[in-house]
């Protein structure tokens, strides 16, 4: 650990927060040496392979089980007729955050790539081939698996329980006495979280005791779920889960295989580790569900917004539910006085979708993106001129003001460094050489949530500290970002902070979703520092001894690992207080979570400004520059924010340009389930990618300020570029990723 | 993965003896096959290691270059030779994989790799590529990928490799040795064409290992040669279609010309009636565009992909539109790609 801690060479100025540092942890990655779950290899462990479902819906009728039982080096073959039973049903929701789980409790098939067996045996190779063997046979029934043909059913919610249909004033009165009105319909692709680490968990039994290694978004959550499924107390489970390759939101919801290996272990009194295949990630693991989305905007003369009214027609599985809300990203973000959002639900034999980077928000803000540019354009006027035009001062749907929001700050950065002014309003007006040139833009927002979060601080008698917190971190830096917000609350340097984080033997430290990781487990860390130095402060200036004695009513303040009064320059390092004291260790603790009903609307928000470049002979788009400027209240990390908001914006290429799972309609199976087949952006298609951060201090979001950087990126880019390729092209983006042969 | 024996051969003669018995694969650089197994697409029962076979140089020939079956795609990709006198092919090559694959996988493995057709790929779908007889899971699937021409009702897949587009055009031949002992067959027809009942007679027989491509010399060609890829990702792709285009002018007129497509076929599509139109000609966009479209003359789609069609004759313009223009005296920093940027102004 104290490898990880050497964070030698940064230049400090003040406090810890605020500065660039490098990851903590970033040594320990590019060396191979961080742990990950399918990394660990506890004595005698076995290898668990799952059968994946080759037909959409049906039944097993038949495994060979026999054939795989005989394979040498296999231990033993799970399917249903020998699967140890759940504690509760497989559909049981102990909360809202779970899915079926897919424990072999049945022989029903529901969608393609569904676990359907699992072997065990000595080796990987061995379970492998075991599993081909048992070459099941199935009683198929008719499927659906894409948006034109699944069964429609009406819905009240959609992700997270959200209302699935809002409106706010008078649509038919608006529409009948606005000028103008454009209607644009956007289709988004079904896309797959793809992590560079694939799913995987190692499971073993130490007595009544269940120690899992497993990458997890969501740790004091999950405890609870598996607990709940397995029939055992939470305090029976450790789950470790100190680095994951990458979430982006399907590492937050727990899978059936998850349980299968768990009850494997228990069975056999073994380890047992199952580390899925990438094509085996797709189905089980969630997705982000294709949509297809309507909107009208209605105007007046002057190219006011009158009217938004967006629809989404979405997937979601026959058992589970969970509607991508993309019509909600026209809730907040442009002065809309009458508002309808509606959300369409249809059911199809896939796996349940679940959320993935800026869910709802993503395959929301590209459609109504590209709205807004049909709507500046009929209103003649420039797509930049239009949205300030437009600019929502409160919050259109819930009437609040802003917490904060310095989107204006925002446009005025990214098109200044852009260099947006002189933009030819009609397409096709630049080139470069042969190309076709086009510039687009869009606006980034994403909401800022907190969940609820606990930590530990304990300062040590050598004036150091460790502090605790059951923290994910996925790649987005929590181990160095959470770690500099408690250095800061414990008034310490960082390099003397000891950061323990991702087991659940911890205080829980909440999601790491929905942005709100730094904001939530920041602030419990915070106070948690807060609370230790209280303690501190007041052993010290009750104490005679102390050269702080007698300060209680101007009080202290913590700094550099010391004591300052506040009435003159006299102070106390905090070992000779602790010392004196006779103590070894003062442990504060502390909470984050956001109180009360909310009194502002808070989002983060950010501009987003493409440059394509198109081959007009063949139709291929190049990203030529994409340059985006944030605001995202206080900036914990500078080069971790950036980091994530360069991954969200290339995340946005690949969704304008690149990702779609595709299905074969009659097998129902996909036909691109690997990394070669379905495609994510690569170095060469980012040559140019830039984001800006702009100053915002929020009082309101919390104690801290923090709004969270880790979606937003997403948000803003898809339209961006789809305009872009409009005003290269002339051609209006129907449907994303952007195909060659729809731009000849 | 199914349990199979490895051997390695110490010789020709000995790789050849040891594949003469059913259930052999040969392996390579392993970037493709290995990938096969894992998935379950190839169930070999013995794998015949010839990674280590002396068919590892680059000779010099009479005015051309012979590449051992063995030589990393990425050393043909630098070799001065091939820089000199064949950049198209230096282009196809570095167009291809990544640069790990390419420090992998060998001038043989690259000639001899599988269809990335999904439905090949997927062991629950007919294939009669994988399995003769079962029929062609793709007819009527998901077909965008899928060939335009020289297909049949058994098989509608395409050749992956860039590679062999750049020797097809080069009039390369391939030197393969047998049981029967050693015989050439040009790139251009090495790769068998489908039929209504399958995928065709493979190129190679039991026991017959390829072991060297031999490039004849490219004349007043060589500085006239370009490799153009389309795809939407900008590495690390397949083609949708691709381009190699070849042209010797003299005074002002095309007197020798090369065109072959790829992406297009079940093999590299060498376009000899485009060709033979193009000599005599003035080098330009009109000449182009009517080689072009005799080049695609027979093209029908195979499913949802008529529009490949289109991409693929425009691709022929532009790779014919780079050739004349010259190739560049340093390879672009995106090889084969539309957006190299040396005629981008």
């Amino acid at each position: 650990m104290d490898d990880m801690l050497n964070t030698q060479g940064h230049v400090r100025l003040g406090s810890s927060a605020g500065q660039p540092l490098t990851r903590r942890d970033g040594i320990l990655k590019v060396t191979g040496a961080a742990p990950y779950a399918a990394d660990a290899r506890p004595e005698g462990v076995l290898h668990a392979v799952t059968l994946a479902a080759g037909i959409a819906r049906g039944r097993v009728a038949r495994l060979n089980s026999a054939a795989a039982e005989a394979h040498p080096g296999v231990v033993k073959v799970y399917t249903p007729a020998n699967t140890p039973a759940l504690a509760v049903s497989p559909d049981e929701k102990i909360h809202p955050f779970v899915w079926r789980m897919e424990v072999l409790q049945d022989d029903r098939v529901r969608y393609a790539g569904q676990p359907i067996a699992m072997v065990v045996a000595e080796t990987l190779e061995a379970a492998t081939e075991a599993a081909r063997l048992l070459a099941p046979d199935y009683e198929a029934e008719p499927h659906r698996v894409t948006l034109d043909d699944a069964e429609p059913f009406d819905t009240e919610t959609t992700a997270f329980g959200r209302p699935a249909n809002m409106t706010k004033g008078d649509l038919a009165t608006a529409r009948a006495t606005s000028s103008r009105h454009v209607t644009t319909q956007v289709d988004t692709s079904a896309q797959y979280h793809n992590a560079m680490e694939p799913h995987a968990i190692t499971a073993q039994w130490v007595g009544d005791r269940l120690e899992i290694d497993t990458p997890n978004q969501a740790i004091g959550l999950s405890k609870q779920t598996f607990s709940a499924f397995l029939g055992i107390a939470p305090e029976q489970i450790l789950l470790r889960s100190p680095f994951i390759g990458g979430g982006f939101g399907s590492k937050a919801i727990l899978y059936g295989a998850q349980l299968l290996t768990i009850l494997a272990a228990r069975d056999l009194e073994r380890p047992v580790k199952l580390a899925l295949r990438r094509d085996q990630v797709y189905g089980p693991t969630g997705h982000r569900a294709p949509t297809r989305q309507t909107l009208r905007i209605d105007m007046d003369d002057m190219g006011r917004i009158t009217a938004l009214d967006h629809d989404t027609i979405t997937l979601t599985s026959s058992f589970d539910q969970f509607l991508e809300s993309a019509s909600n990203a026209s809730h907040s973000l442009y002065a809309a006085p009458v508002l309808r959002t509606t959300h369409h639900g249809r059911r199809a034999d896939v796996g349940t979708p679940g959320p993935m980077r800026a869910p709802g928000e993503a395959p929301g803000s590209a459609a109504l993106e590209i709205a807004m540019d049909e709507a500046a354009r009929a209103a003649g006027l420039d797509p930049l001129d239009f949205r300030l035009l437009n600019h929502a001062d409160t919050d259109p749907a819930s009437g609040m003001s802003f917490s904060s929001k310095a989107l204006r700050e925002c446009y005025a950065e990214a098109a200044g460094r852009f260099g947006w002014a002189g933009r030819p309003q009609e397409p096709r007006q630049m080139r470069e050489g042969r190309l076709l040139k086009g510039w687009g833009m869009g606006t980034a927002q994403f909401p800022c949530p907190m969940f609820q979060a606990a930590a530990h601080a304990t300062l040590r008698a050598d004036g150091s500290a460790v502090v605790e917190t059951s923290a994910a971190d996925m790649g987005q830096g929590a181990w160095t970002a959470l770690a500099q917000i408690a250095a800061d609350g414990l008034g310490i340097d960082i390099d003397k902070v000891e950061f323990r984080s991702g087991h659940s033997d911890l205080p829980d430290a909440g999601v790491a979703g929905g942005s709100g990781h730094t904001a939530t487990a920041g602030t419990a860390l915070f106070n948690a520092g807060s609370d230790a130095v209280r303690q501190l402060a007041d052993l010290a200036t009750q104490d005679p001894a102390s050269p702080l004695f007698g300060a209680g009513n101007a009080g202290v303040t913590a700094r550099s690992g010391r004591l300052w009064r506040n009435d003159d320059d006299r102070s106390e390092a905090y070992e000779d207080i602790l010392a004196r004291a006779g103590l070894e260790l003062i442990r504060g603790e502390g909470t984050g979570a956001r109180e009360g009903e909310p009194t502002h609307a808070m989002f983060s928000h950010g501009a987003v400004f493409a440059e394509v470049l198109v081959d007009p002979d063949l139709g291929q788009v190049r990203v030529s520059r994409l340059i985006g400027a944030f605001a995202a209240g206080r900036i914990i990390n500078p080069a971790l924010a950036r980091s994530q908001l360069l991954g969200g914006m290339i995340w946005g290429i690949g969704m304008a340009l690149q990702e779609e799972a595709l299905h074969d309609t009659r097998s129902g199976r996909f036909v691109n389930n690997d990394l070669a087949g379905y495609h994510v952006p690569v170095n060469a298609d980012a040559p140019m990618v830039e984001a800006i951060t702009v100053h915002e201090d929020d009082p309101f979001v919390n104690a801290l300020g923090i709004k969270g950087v880790g979606e937003i990126g997403v948000t803003g880019t898809v339209g961006a570029i789809g305009n872009a390729v409009w005003h290269a092209t002339g051609v209006r983006p129907g449907r994303f990723p952007i195909h060659p042969e729809t731009l000849i | 993965m199914n349990r199979f024996d490895y051997a390695r051969a110490d010789s020709i003669g000995a790789a050849i003896a040891a594949a003469g018995t059913p259930g052999g694969s040969f392996l390579a650089g392993g970037t493709n096959l290995l990938d096969l197994m894992k998935i379950g697409a190839a169930t070999p029962e013995r794998l015949i290691d010839i990674s280590r076979l002396p068919l590892d140089r680059i000779e010099d020939t009479d005015g051309g270059l012979r590449i051992g079956a063995m030589v990393r795609n990425a050393d043909i990709a630098r070799h001065p030779e091939v820089l000199a006198r064949y950049p198209a092919l230096a282009e196809a090559l570095l167009s291809g994989a990544s640069a790990q694959l390419r420090n992998a996988a060998t001038t043989g493995g690259n000639v001899m790799q599988a269809t990335r057709c999904s439905y090949f790929q997927d062991p629950l779908s007919p294939c009669n590529r994988r399995e003769p007889g079962s029929g062609c899971g793709a007819l009527g699937g998901r077909t965008r990928n899928h060939a335009v021409l020289g297909w049949d009702e058994g098989c509608i897949a395409v050749h992956p490799s860039d590679m062999c587009v750049a020797l097809a055009a080069y009039d390369a031949v391939v030197e393969i040795t047998g049981p029967e002992g050693s015989r050439d067959v040009p790139m251009a027809t090495f790769h068998p064409l489908p039929d209504a009942a399958g995928a065709g007679t493979p190129a190679l027989a039991e026991g017959e290992i390829v072991t060297h491509i031999r490039l004849p010399d490219p004349g007043g060609m060589a500085r006239n040669a370009r490799y153009l890829k389309l795809r939407e990702r900008t590495s690390f792709a397949f083609a949708l279609v691709s381009a190699a285009a070849a042209l010797e002018i003299r005074d002002g007129v095309i007197v020798s010309a090369r065109l072959a497509l790829g992406g297009v076929a079940a093999r590299p599509w060498r376009c000899h009636e485009a060709e033979a139109m193009l000599v005599g000609m003035v080098p330009t966009r009109g000449s182009f565009t009517v080689a072009a479209a005799e080049a695609l003359t027979g093209a029908t789609p195979s499913g949802d992909n008529a529009h490949k069609i289109e991409l693929a004759r425009r691709i022929a313009v532009r790779a014919l539109d780079l050739a004349a223009a010259g190739t560049p005296d340093r390879l672009p920093a995106l090889p084969a790609s539309a957006f190299a940027g040396e005629d981008n102004g």
